[in-house]
């Protein structure tokens, strides 16, 4: 989330498309409750089913599942020729007037650099154009034909609402009817928020989707504001947590990420993160990488890391290629992989294409399953009849359960969407055997170091260097580790103005990631939960929630990262001279008697920095302003475009009818093989999406009597049109096939999944949630990922769970 | 004036005025539908709260589950599709449960005498210790509520936790429940509090919405806010007059003192006829004809 | 025992074994039923061990009534035909009430009340049996819309509180003709009490005689 889950009850529309908070998350939905209530706010969902979030909103449209880069094409195209935009906030603190290379093209589908056999882009042209102080060019008149303004209006005038009606089935009126409420948000006393979570990132175009909604929270002067933002709702308590700390398979702690095979250079790793402004006088303020980098590698090899040896820089392992879900499953199913530590995830009912990641996990030597319950990938090799028919004679894969406890079973942090990290309390003892995550890998660690130490092995330093300074060295407490991610002063840090004075004693807390030094004086775990815990305390253990500014900042409330700040970008909330553009909704402003930000937020900007010296807002940029123009970061182009799914109802692209390379993600990596697994709309006509249920969670309530009371048993939901035609009523079981196997459940036939016309065909949609498998007290069932394509987001590698085509029999 | 008394202030089949000296206020828990996201943590609330576990069922082709009131189940969801308008499709979620009406036919209609008790403040409570289990309280109730537990053939529903209420505290669904829709406190406060909501309403569109507090059963200590008032039958059946049925007001009216006070009358008169008629006996003329022979 | 050979018999054994069978399956229904009927009578639900043992009871009870009710049915029914000259007996029951007897028109076996009273017995028996079954909670309710719950708790109400009177009166007037209970205790009569209360029966069973 930029802004936070309270926040959301300043707005004055929210907008969720691609999730489902009412259903998902309940409990935060409530804040939309209160905007309602308190602030006559309007709640439009957009969805290709009508929601339990669709049941409390103001107003509904349908949308074909996997098409929203098309709705938000639109929109985008409705604002600029309506000239609905925030026009002061676009212009100074967005990259409207940049200039953008000349060679950068975008031709029937396809933009400049394609590699059609490696299925990628060379990306150099998609750049700005630089003047010779490096510095890009821009024109702030915005007439440049090159400009980012023009080329953005150029490519989403082609998304008119006929062509959204055709892609989306989305009939006109109700799209025209979103685009006027949405447009009055542009007024810079109206806000928006956007809710959305997983209907966005799993699809193959799943990021492209997030930032068309940003574009269109730039073009409102919706970010940085109260009441706004871009705002993802996490799922797992603690997803948060888990990407912050960089437990993706190419990150470090704190968004840094792991160099590649060609950066085997230190200094060329740094240089090539830490940005040099684009523009005078911005802050990049990822110009501190190296800062953040070192204090990471002191906290985890201690006196081992020395400038001498560029602070154990050697010892990370260099990324040939991203290591994703989709990819070690793809390397195990090659027989490449002898053994799967498995910790917290159940990937046989988590991950797409059932078949393989089974196929998959019987080609290991060993598998060692980390989880507080029996989990179907725990399971896998067990033959639970129709639900997992396999031959455990012919598994050979020595599986190890290592039973871990629960979230209330031990002190520690969880992250929230809202970037809080919040400390809970052990509720009660776990049961039996059951040790903390912590434990478990420390006896893993500890087993490893000895063996190393005595038998030796290719390349044991990381192992046998890695700091581990624990009272118990066994039992690394909750406490100690979030002290090491918090960070601490190895030596004296004094004031880069004034060396004389120390700002933080050796061998205390630090206060934020203001202090980090690149020099081996600072250690910090995860440079973004800098100042968590600091001298003060533990500051993610308060609970104290006044709320001076009616604002719901409630700044002594835990810690949010990063520096406690509430709403990201805030600077942006206010105009050039500093002054509030709502001042009903004051988050900061400059106060120019005291030289300073203030207001109920953190301010996002140097705290002293004055309007005068034209520091922008967005200060992790080294432009210093939000891009609506992406340049190099995204794999399939600089601005999103409408791709249909992997497996769409229609044959081509309707954005492009005669250019079968434009038809899907041309930059989406699919394995070798994995193209004969997808199904065609002749023999499996009908739109699927899977999703969650409010009365379960995932794959775990499946195994509490409560939750099973309230949803007993798998079932798939039909609209009532399909239902007529196959002959099916509600509660008969039917079979749900995909190319890629069959589910059978009870069929909920419903008025809220309606027929779409799409390029001139009828659609149907069928929705399947995903939360039943083969162990637990609820109905045993199938499990859901038997249909998904093994395909994900070209930058992320988000399977593609959202948009598949089935069939459908009664059974 | 607290809201917790328990002082009793009706009590089924007992024909004593009950203890009424002191004076509380009524409470209402306020159900406002058009924020229900049917996320059903009110169920689980009541679930846990109350010790209640129901079968593990099965999927019949809509979401609510348990798919009825029983006897564990002493609230449930009930979800309907409308389309009042065409291409205006509403999901109505009613959570559905015991009305704790203030003229309440269950308690008319039980024959055990506390088995179903009206506290002053409103609430409706079944003592089960009392319960003969004969099943009166469902056919006098009009909302279909109360249920007679399979295991020990007593009446439950819900007890719009009066052991909370008792102790200052708002019944477990209030508590749960994430949006608001459900409120709690005095019926002045939840009616007040209702008109701000409808207010809101009316000015998203509906028209008609308003507040269920059926009068035909004396009003309700739970009511809901609908965007369709004039409509309560979309919302699953919801009655639009509830009344204590007329058979049920027959049953259990003043015909019965009547009808006892009759049957008394009936047998003292008998008395009296034999007093004042004498026996009846055979006459002495046939009785010496008979004589003889023996 | 029968110590008096010129006694005339009324009731074989098997005849006062089920009246009285029915007898007393109707006292435990009319007062635990009563129990039910209002809050006064609850006590009485004591005599089937309470509340609980009431409920589950008085409709085994029922049944097992109705059940021998039929068995009496058909011992009597052809007895209980109404002919002329009950009716003749039953326009003048005003008088017979008023302890005059003398107008009345010669009673067969019954006279024209206690046929009456059969067959209103019998129609109760039906009524209550029928609604009994609606309101039995834990075999039958489940079966039934509740209108029809409702309308068989009034009915089984007010069916049995008329059947209590019905009964009231039928047993007042055994005890009212002297010499009436023990026919049905020890299943003889008196040649006189035949000849006073029912000569035409007298007369048909003693072939005219005295």
């Amino acid at each position: 989330m930029t802004n936070h889950w309270v926040d959301i009850k300043n707005a004055d529309l929210v907008l969720i498309m691609g999730g489902n908070a009412a259903e998902a998350h309940p409990c935060g939905f409530k804040w939309v409750t209160e905007a309602k209530a308190n602030r006559n706010a309007k709640l439009i969902v957009v969805d290709p089913r009508f929601t339990r979030s669709a049941a409390v909103s103001d107003y509904y449209a349908p949308i074909r599942a996997g098409t929203d880069i098309a709705f938000l094409g639109g929109l985008i195209n409705y604002l600029l020729t309506n000239d609905k935009i925030h026009h002061e906030y676009v212009k100074n603190y967005t990259d409207f007037s940049f200039l953008v290379n000349n060679e950068y093209k975008f031709e029937n589908g396809i933009y400049s650099g394609y590699n059609k056999e490696k299925r990628s882009y060379d990306k150099s042209t998609w750049g700005y154009q630089k003047g010779k102080d490096g510095f890009v060019v821009t024109d702030p008149t915005l007439k440049n034909p090159r400009c980012v303004y023009q080329l953005m209006k150029a490519h989403y005038s082609r998304y008119t609402p006929d062509m959204v009606n055709n892609i989306c089935g989305t009939p006109k009126d109700a799209f025209l009817k979103i685009c006027e409420m949405i447009a009055e948000t542009s007024r810079p006393d109206k806000t928006m928020t956007i809710m959305y979570a997983l209907g966005w990132t799993q699809h193959s175009q799943g990021t492209q989707m997030i930032r068309t909604g940003a574009m269109v929270q730039l073009l409102l002067g919706n970010i940085g504001v109260a009441g706004g933002g871009m705002n993802a709702l996490r799922g797992h308590s603690n997803i948060q947590g888990l990407t912050d700390l960089g437990l993706l398979s190419n990150l470090l702690p704190g968004y840094m990420t792991l160099p590649g095979d060609a950066e085997q250079d230190y200094d060329k790793y740094i240089e090539s993160r830490a940005f040099k402004p684009l523009r005078p006088g911005q802050m990049s303020y990822w110009q501190n990488y190296g800062k953040f980098f070192v204090s990471n590698m002191k906290a985890w090899f201690g006196d081992a890391a020395t400038e001498k040896n560029n602070w154990c820089y050697d010892w990370l392992p260099k990324l040939d290629k991203g290591y994703d879900i989709l990819q070690v499953f793809e390397n195990m199913h090659n027989g490449e992989v002898n053994g799967y530590i498995c910790q917290g995830f159940n990937p046989l009912a988590s991950a797409p294409c059932k078949v393989k990641v089974s196929g998959s996990l019987a080609k290991l030597k060993y598998l060692v399953i980390i989880d507080p319950l029996t989990t179907e990938t725990s399971e896998f090799w067990q033959n639970h009849g129709e639900y997992n028919d396999v031959d455990p004679s012919k598994i050979q894969t020595e599986v190890f359960r290592l039973p871990s406890t629960c979230f209330a079973e031990e002190d520690g942090s969880l992250v929230s969407s809202s970037r809080v990290l919040q400390w809970h309390w052990k509720a009660t003892e776990p049961p039996a055997e059951a040790k903390p995550d912590a434990d478990i890998i420390a006896g893993i660690y500890f087993k490893l170091k000895d063996m190393y130490k005595n038998e030796g092995g290719a390349f044991p330093d990381p192992i046998l260097n890695l700091t581990w300074k624990h009272r118990q060295p066994a039992s690394p407490s909750p406490e100690e580790l979030a002290k090491e991610f918090s960070g601490k002063a190895l030596m004296d840090v004094t004031d880069p103005k004034d060396k004389t004075k120390v700002l933080v004693k050796a061998g205390d807390q630090l206060n934020g990631f203001a202090e980090l030094r690149d020099d081996g004086s600072t250690s910090c775990g995860c440079w973004i939960f800098a100042g968590c815990w600091s001298e003060k305390g533990n500051l993610m253990a308060r609970r104290d929630n006044s709320d001076p500014f009616g604002m719901g900042q409630t700044l002594n409330w835990a810690y949010a990262w990063p520096a406690n700040r509430r709403i990201l970008y805030n600077r942006a909330s206010c105009d050039l001279t500093g002054k509030p553009y709502d001042p009903k909704r004051k988050v900061i402003a400059w106060d120019a008697a005291a030289k300073k930000w203030a207001g109920s937020d953190i301010p996002d900007i140097r705290p002293d920095a004055a309007p005068e010296e034209g520091v922008n807002p967005f200060i992790m940029n080294p432009e210093g302003v939000a891009r609506f123009f992406a340049i190099d970061k995204m794999a399939e182009g600089p601005f999103p475009e409408h791709y249909e799914p992997m497996e769409s109802p229609i044959a081509n692209n309707p954005m492009h009818p005669d250019n079968p390379l434009a038809r899907s993600n041309p930059a989406a990596r699919v394995f070798k093989g994995d193209w004969e697994t997808f199904g065609k709309a002749d023999k499996f006509p009908y739109v699927a999406t899977t999703y969650r249920l409010t009365e379960h969670f995932h794959f775990w309530t499946k195994h509490v009597k409560l939750n099973a009371i309230l949803q007993p048993e798998q079932f798939v939901e039909i609209g009532e049109e399909l239902a007529k035609e196959k002959g099916i009523k509600g509660g008969d079981h039917v079979r749900v096939k995909s190319n890629r196997g069959f589910i059978i459940a009870a069929a909920v036939v419903t008025k809220r999944l309606k027929m779409l016309t799409v390029a001139g065909k009828p659609v149907h949609t069928v929705g399947i949630p995903i939360h039943w498998g083969f162990l637990g007290l609820a109905k045993n069932g199938y499990i859901t990922n038997t249909l998904t394509p093994f395909v994900g987001d070209a930058n992320t590698q988000t399977p593609e769970f959202k948009a598949f085509l089935v069939d459908v029999e009664k059974v | 004036m607290a809201l917790q008394s328990l002082d009793i202030k009706a009590r089924s089949a007992t024909t004593t005025p009950s203890p009424s000296a002191r004076e509380t206020m009524e409470v209402a828990k306020l159900i406002d539908i058009s924020k229900c996201i049917g996320c059903k943590a009110c169920q689980v609330a009541c679930m846990e709260w109350n010790d209640l576990r129901d079968e593990v069922g099965t999927n019949v082709g809509v979401y609510d589950n348990p798919p009825n009131l029983t006897a564990e189940s002493w609230t449930v969801m009930r979800y309907s599709e409308v389309e009042l308008e065409a291409n205006k499709l509403e999901w109505l979620i009613r959570k559905d449960g015991c009305m704790h009406c203030a003229d309440p036919g269950c308690l008319k209609a039980c024959p055990a005498p506390g088995a179903i008790v009206q506290y002053s403040n409103g609430i409706v409570d079944f003592h089960q210790e009392h319960c003969i289990g004969c099943g009166y309280c469902i056919t006098g109730c009009p909302f279909d509520i109360p249920r007679i537990s399979k295991k020990d053939s007593k009446a439950y529903k819900c007890t719009l936790c009066s052991d909370r209420v008792a102790v200052g505290m708002e019944p477990a669904c209030v508590k749960t429940c994430p949006t608001g829709a459900i409120v709690f406190g005095t019926k002045d406060d939840m009616i007040h509090h209702a008109e701000g909501r409808i207010i809101d309403l009316k000015s998203r569109g509906y028209a008609n919405a308003g507040l269920y507090d059926p009068q035909g059963v004396g009003g309700t200590h739970v009511m809901y806010v609908l965007q369709h008032a004039d409509k309560p039958e979309i919302y699953n059946n919801l009655p639009k007059n509830p009344t204590i049925s007329p058979m049920v007001g027959l049953w259990k009216g003043i015909t019965k003192p009547l009808t006892s006070f009759a049957l008394g009358l009936l047998a003292v008169g008998t008395l009296f006829h034999y007093v004042i008629k004498g026996p009846n006996e055979v006459s002495k003329d046939i009785e010496k004809e008979f004589e003889n022979e023996s | 025992m029968n110590r008096n050979p010129n006694d005339l018999v009324r009731y074989t054994a098997s005849e006062r074994a089920n009246h009285w069978a029915v007898g007393m399956s109707f006292i435990l229904l009319a007062l635990s039923g009563l129990a039910f009927f209002h809050p006064a009578f609850y006590p009485l639900s004591l005599l089937l061990g309470g509340g609980v043992w009431a409920r589950i009871l008085h409709p085994f009870i029922g049944v097992l009534m109705a059940l021998l009710f039929v068995m009496m049915f058909f011992r009597f029914w052809k007895l209980n035909i109404i002919t002329k000259v009950d009716k003749e007996w039953l326009s003048r029951v005003g008088e017979m009430v008023n302890g005059d007897d003398r107008n009345m028109p010669p009673a067969g076996k019954y006279n024209g009340g206690q046929k009456v009273l059969f067959w209103l017995a019998a129609v109760c028996m039906a009524l209550l049996l029928v609604s009994g079954i609606v309101i039995w909670r834990v075999y039958f309710s489940a079966l039934f819309p509740i209108g029809v719950i409702r309308l068989a708790s009034v009915a089984h109400a007010a069916v049995a509180a008329f059947m209590i009177g019905l009964i009231i009166v039928h047993v007042y007037a055994a005890i009212w003709t002297r010499g009436t209970i023990r026919a049905m205790l020890y299943g003889t009569v008196t040649r006189a009490w035949a000849k006073q209360h029912h000569p035409a029966w007298f007369r048909q069973i003693t072939g005219g005689g005295k």
